[in-house]
């Protein structure tokens, strides 16, 4: 028999969001998969550099609404990093307590859509029902449930009360509950663990090769997370251990990401018994100056890196993000083949996919020459200085702090 | 006359959704699927969600239009069968919101298929996605 190119997706019932996997079928075994991303590209980093630092921020949140605040905190930081800002002790405690809320949040999600492609859907409803009680606590806290906007330049915007500290130990002592009764399905149910053990193999070498990040990589037993390699925000005082399994499967990320919930809640515990007093936030310059910086966080999916460069103004010169799905949509592919048709959709939902964070790779086909080149930076420059022309908008001649702009 | 009626009945009694992202930030596409689960419960209303367009009766889509999701949008619509109905929820998914003037962005829904009912929200709350889910069947009725 032949063998048989299926597509999977833009739009199909195991994929939540756009993106395009050709696989190709020998029989029911997939021989090769290829990945096709883009269908989420905005053109968001080129509207960063349109805006300024502070608007920039409600930008960059919506990035991806799952990691919001990994995404505002980590530009953040580039941006506080170029104008030599430091934040306030009682600042970063509360950015780490979001984050970790937000860990919990989203470890919370893909166990639901991990239970839901598996055809678990108790599982999804037991595990949605829990995420409730986390976004009412986020929204309580910060005033929204998915993009909370609590992160400012400089600080953070609200302050959190002893109230609301004491509210928040009473939710984590309910979800530490559910964990418990989680890592017991996950470690215990015969259906689970038959249905995710050996399913997406990626063994140490190959994640290492092909560059996987977060609890892809740290379910290969590579003990890497940078909250401990490279500490931002307040983890570099706050003791906790980097979960890393040994499975190198679904079943191991899936251990990983429940036993990360652990170490989740032991953390916000040590936030709220050590939170110290004191300000919010400090004064950011309105023009930061020149300079360029990089900035690292450990999203829930995995590294997320943000590339700030500032020339001097109010509004970055060239902002670059680097998704942690980006860095995993490598091992998807190699991951999936030699697989089953049937696993394809547990084994892409296993890296915990985010394409709205990937999306964001500049390239440029010249249908005219048919070539398929990607753009230097003095060309893209003057690409865009072309586009716009071309649709009625010349800054030629405009000159904006002495630099001529168009 | 009768017949019509009942269908009609029937109809606002089950409308299967399909959800599409058309370059969303996840948000309101989290916020979609915290609706179906237990806690808003949206399938009490007989809202189930289905995985094939020629299935469905809503279609709900989330974000801005990308150029590049902008002929699937198309094909996914023209896939449904009549009568259809398109729910654009979130802001970016009514006007293009935030990523508006991107140059990878087409606008909203409505700058490629008709739309019946505009959730805005960035991202959309559950309670609104409820909200406007009961006003299209409400208007249905009539």
């Amino acid at each position: 028999m032949g063998k048989v190119v299926i597509p999977i997706g833009p739009q199909h019932p195991a994929l939540k969001e756009p993106e395009n996997f050709v696989i190709t079928l020998d029989g029911e075994k997939v021989v090769a998969a290829a990945v096709n991303l883009g269908y989420n590209h905005r053109g968001i980093e080129k509207a960063c550099e349109q805006r300024t630092y502070l608007q920039d921020i409600y930008l960059i949140e919506r990035i991806c609404g799952i990691c919001s605040h990994a995404h505002s905190t980590a530009f953040i930081q580039a941006a506080e990093e170029i104008a030599e800002v430091e934040i306030p002790r009682r600042a970063a405690f509360i950015r780490t307590l979001i984050g970790e809320l937000e860990r919990i949040h989203s470890h919370f999600l893909w166990l639901g859509v991990a239970g839901h492609e598996v055809g678990f859907d108790t599982l999804f409803m037991y595990s949605w029902r829990d995420r409730e009680l986390v976004l009412d606590l986020v929204a309580k806290l910060t005033g929204n449930r998915v993009n909370y906007g609590i992160n400012t330049l400089g600080g953070v915007r609200r302050d959190i009360s002893p109230e609301e500290a004491a509210e928040i130990r009473k939710v984590i002592g309910a979800l530490e509950e559910r964990t418990k009764y989680y890592l017991g399905i996950a470690s215990e149910e015969t259906t689970l663990i038959s249905r995710f053990l050996n399913v997406g193999r990626l063994s140490k070498e190959d994640a290492l090769r092909l560059g996987a990040t977060g609890p892809v990589a740290r379910a290969a037993d590579i003990k890497r997370d940078v909250r401990k390699d490279d500490p931002y925000a307040a983890y570099g005082e706050i003791p906790f251990d980097v979960i890393t399994d040994t499975h190198a499967d679904v079943l191991g990320r899936t251990l990983v990401r429940v036993k990360e919930l652990m170490e989740c809640y032991k953390i916000i515990r040590y936030i709220l018994d050590n939170m110290p007093e004191g300000l919010i936030s400090v004064r950011f310059p309105r023009r930061v100056p020149e300079g360029e910086a990089f900035s690292r966080y450990e999203a829930p999916r995995g590294e997320d890196v943000h590339y700030v460069k500032s020339n001097g103004m109010d509004k970055p010169e060239r902002v670059k993000v680097r998704a942690p799905t980006m860095a995993n949509a490598a091992s998807v592919a190699h991951m999936l083949s030699g697989g089953y048709l049937a696993d394809v959709p547990i084994v892409i939902a296993a890296i915990d996919p985010c394409f709205s964070c990937t999306d964001r790779t500049i390239r440029v086909r010249d249908i005219f020459r048919g070539s398929d080149s990607v753009l230097d930076w003095p060309a893209l420059r003057d690409y865009s200085i072309r586009w716009y022309r071309e649709n009625g908008l010349d800054f030629s001649g405009i000159k904006l702090f002495g630099r001529e702009i168009g | 006359m009768v017949f019509k009626k009942l269908i009609n009945w029937a109809r606002i009694k089950s409308p299967w959704i399909i959800h599409f992202n058309t370059g969303a930030c996840n948000a309101c596409d989290i916020e979609i699927l915290a609706t179906l689960a237990p806690r808003f419960d949206l399938e009490r209303f007989g809202v189930l969600l289905k995985g094939s367009p020629r299935h469905a009766d809503v279609l709900v889509c989330s974000g801005p239009v990308t150029l590049q999701t902008k002929d699937r949008l198309i094909r996914v619509y023209e896939q449904m069968a009549e009568p259809k109905f398109v729910v654009a929820v979130g802001t970016c998914a009514c006007s293009g919101g935030v990523f508006n003037g991107c140059y990878g962005v087409k606008g909203g829904i409505d700058s490629v298929i008709p739309v019946s009912a505009y959730i805005p929200g960035c991202p959309a709350r559950p309670e609104a996605i409820i909200d406007g889910i009961v006003k299209l069947l409400k208007s249905l009725k009539q």
